[in-house]
């Protein structure tokens, strides 16, 4: 089972007091405000998670995998994330489970 | 935007105590946190997913000594964009301003 943004405002009427309402607006603002940052080209920078980037990729050649036909893969912006120290110490002692 | 001006952000669209936002926020980031730790995904529809990968134990060296360290396999957090933010962020680099 995945996280997802009804577990989150669920832990927001637990542990903040929003009522429902509230904590599903909020969840949806704030994946919006990081959205529309990264969107006017300004990185973010969540300290103690991590930062999502921007970098910009130039053109290169490409194939259609099916017909193997040379297509170039255009200019184009993408995001990365670079998870922060205190996140990485956190998971890396993580004991798979063989499904990830 | 620094977690501090993401805050402030919304704070004014919304009616809530700065309080409660700032709260808001860092319980956001615990949850995710604590969910990853545990080897759970998140997923968050048009935003981008969040999960483990598999780093293979291997042989590291020390840059100052050159001396050899074995360093055991670990996981390490991932995300993947989702397609709205795939595409809104590329289009944001065409049209600057927008």
């Amino acid at each position: 089972m995945a996280l997802t943004k009804a577990d989150l405002a669920t832990a927001l009427f637990d542990e903040v007091g929003l009522n429902k309402r509230e904590a599903r607006e909020f969840i949806d603002n704030y994946f919006e405000a990081i959205r529309r940052s990264l969107e006017q080209g300004d990185s973010v920078k969540l300290s103690g998670y991590g930062n999502f980037q921007l970098r910009d990729k130039k053109t290169r050649p490409g194939r259609n995998p099916k017909t193997g036909e040379e297509i170039p893969i255009k200019a184009r912006r993408v995001v990365t994330f670079k998870p922060g120290q205190k996140l990485r110490n956190r998971v890396e002692s993580y004991v798979g489970s063989g499904d990830q | 935007m620094t977690k501090s001006e993401l805050i402030e952000r919304l704070a004014e669209q919304s009616h809530l105590p700065i309080a409660d936002v700032e709260l808001s926020v860092r319980t956001i980031l615990e949850i995710m946190s604590s969910a990853l730790a545990d080897g759970e995904r998140i997923e968050i529809r048009g935003f981008g997913s969040f999960s483990l990968h598999h780093r293979k134990p291997r042989i590291g060296r020390n840059p100052k000594t050159g001396e050899s360290v074995a360093l055991p396999a670990k996981f390490v957090p991932h995300f993947k964009p989702g397609k709205e933010l795939r595409d809104r962020v590329n289009d944001g680099a065409k049209n600057p301003g927008a």
